[in-house]
């Protein structure tokens, strides 16, 4: 009896110090943001009723999904295009693709960003050899715009996307593709009858973690778009920051929160945890 | 090993991918060595004035200082944290396990602008109490980059005790070894691997972490990722092509040495 008291203790006081952390140091504080939405300027429910009524509010929204569907679509296709060289190719294919998932993957956010505004820009590689090659006369508008925030959210999730499809495609079974293969079916209709539907779980799950990702994505957006293409995250740091509008970029966080509680509650109902790594 | 290999269509579509996601990466290198002062191609010579500029102007090396400082204090603390939490978990599981894990987990998984919206309103209410941790100081950024980088910790060490069998841990508490020698003597050089990586992948996030550092400090704390978003949305000045140049090079040799450290297991 004594035995089991010491190790309920020797647990609580191990566990103690992250737990009472994060309480502090991030859960109090939510609930503080929560209470700012309810109470900054003036007490009530303004701010979520400006959430459904103010027009810039709902472009921004619509912009966001908009363009989270886009590069949740074309993020999922490109990953398992490499995933699948990554999981089934020869030594030396694998070794490659694996390099350029994970270089990439490793390196920060704005250095991927500002290698996007070098090749996109007005005076950046593009548009420099377009020109070069009398293909264009005028730069094409590549950045600052809807067009480069996609390219460079695209580029950032792929990586994040490939680790559930890599998971799924590893632990399929050989032997059922080869034995579509041995019943005559063509490589083509292998790969979309068999293999893909049995990679189902990856496809879920590494599309709702890209689109996840997407909805509270900041740095890129806010590099790549210029300030024209806003997304959310951005209008949160532009209530808060240059219009100090606190409510409102509370609410909307709020929100964004409760959205993603819902989409990955969903994730969970087809797609165990230990399948993501 | 697999049998059934890609074939020359997916080849050509993943080389594509492959070519997408290198490309920005290359791209630095050629404008890091412009000689004009804007961003541009080099056009004929090629000069290292923007290498040399970072070498010259404090303000970047004060920020890679200060980064490296923060880096390091906000890797050992989430660290030391996590290692006693997932201690705590393995060694007991007690209940609600799930529950407690989830809640660690939660700055992870919630989008990164609400993190920085909470540790805003975290730090600038503390910064009522005291001049030291509140907002834009260096140990406020510490306590902000902790949050964030906790879960991370967290995940990797609970991976490692998976992986450690339970049975040697039960024989030493068989033999009458206290939680505390277990703990140090049998546990954790087993699982050092975890620790150490654990700590690092803590430093390289807070390293780079600007999503919650912009949103918490303006003029005292400047990291070197403020200091590149600064670079970055003003006035873009080529010195961050030549600092990129410089990340994706440690970047690359640091991938090589763990590839070769770590004996091919497959994949992550």
């Amino acid at each position: 009896m004594r035995s089991y008291l010491s190790d309920r203790m020797g647990a609580a006081l191990l566990m103690a110090p992250l737990l009472l952390f994060l309480v502090l140091a991030y859960a109090w504080p939510f609930l503080g943001v929560v209470k700012w939405s309810f109470t900054l300027p003036t007490p009530g429910l303004g701010q979520y009723e400006a959430l459904l009524t103010d027009d810039l509010v709902q472009s921004v929204f619509i912009r966001t999904l908009r363009i989270a569907a886009i590069v949740t679509i074309v993020s999922v296709c490109a990953a398992y295009a490499i995933t699948v060289v990554w999981v089934r190719g020869t030594p030396a294919q694998r070794l490659i693709a694996e390099f350029c998932i994970l270089v990439p993957f490793w390196i920060s956010v704005l250095t991927r960003a500002f290698g996007w505004v070098a090749l996109l820009s007005n005076r950046g590689l593009i548009n420099t050899w377009l020109q070069a090659i009398g293909f264009i006369s005028e730069p094409l508008a590549l950045v600052r715009n809807e067009f480069g925030v996609i390219v460079g959210m695209t580029h950032f999730l792929i990586p994040f996307a490939v680790f559930p499809l890599a998971s799924a495609m590893r632990s399929l079974d050989d032997r059922v593709l080869l034995a579509a293969r041995g019943l005559g079916s063509s490589r083509m209709r292998t790969f979309w009858t068999v293999f893909v539907p049995m990679t189902r779980s990856g496809i879920i799950g590494s599309a709702m973690i890209v689109f996840v990702f997407s909805l509270g994505f900041f740095v890129t957006p806010a590099i790549l778009g210029g300030g024209r293409s806003v997304m959310i995250a951005e209008l949160i740091y532009l209530r808060i920051f240059q219009s100090p509008d606190w409510g409102l970029g509370a609410a909307i966080s709020v929100v964004l929160v409760l959205f993603v509680g819902v989409l990955m509650a969903v994730l969970f109902r087809y797609v165990k945890p230990r399948q993501l790594i | 090993m697999p049998t059934y290999r890609p074939g020359p269509v997916s080849l050509v579509i993943a080389a594509l991918v492959a070519l997408f996601l290198l490309m920005p990466l290359l791209a630095v290198i050629p404008v890091s060595l412009t000689p004009s002062r804007m961003l541009a191609m080099p056009s004929g010579e090629l000069s290292l004035r923007h290498y040399r500029a970072l070498i010259e102007d404090p303000r970047w090396i004060d920020s890679i200082l200060l980064s490296i400082r923060i880096g390091i204090v906000s890797s050992a603390f989430s660290t030391v944290l996590a290692l006693c939490f997932s201690l705590g978990v393995w060694m007991f599981q007690p209940r609600f396990t799930a529950a407690l894990v989830g809640f660690v987990l939660l700055p992870m998984v919630v989008p990164p602008v609400v993190s920085a919206i909470t540790l805003y309103f975290l730090l600038t209410s503390v910064s009522g109490m005291s001049s030291f941790f509140g907002y834009d100081t260096w140990l406020g950024v510490v306590m902000a980059h902790s949050v964030m980088t906790v879960p991370f910790a967290t995940v990797l060490i609970l991976v490692s005790l998976s992986q450690f069998d339970r049975r040697i841990d039960l024989a030493a508490r068989g033999l009458g070894a206290t939680v505390w020698e277990r703990a140090t003597r049998i546990i954790m050089p087993n699982i050092k691997f975890g620790i150490v990586t654990a700590a690092l992948l803590s430093f390289v996030l807070s390293w780079e972490e600007i999503g919650v550092t912009l949103f918490i400090t303006s003029v005292n704390a400047i990291t070197l990722p403020r200091l590149m978003w600064m670079g970055l949305r003003d006035n873009i000045d080529p010195a961050i092509a030549a600092l990129s140049v410089i990340l994706i090079i440690i970047t690359v040799l640091v991938l090589a040495v763990r590839s070769v450290m770590a004996r091919p297991r497959g994949g992550h």
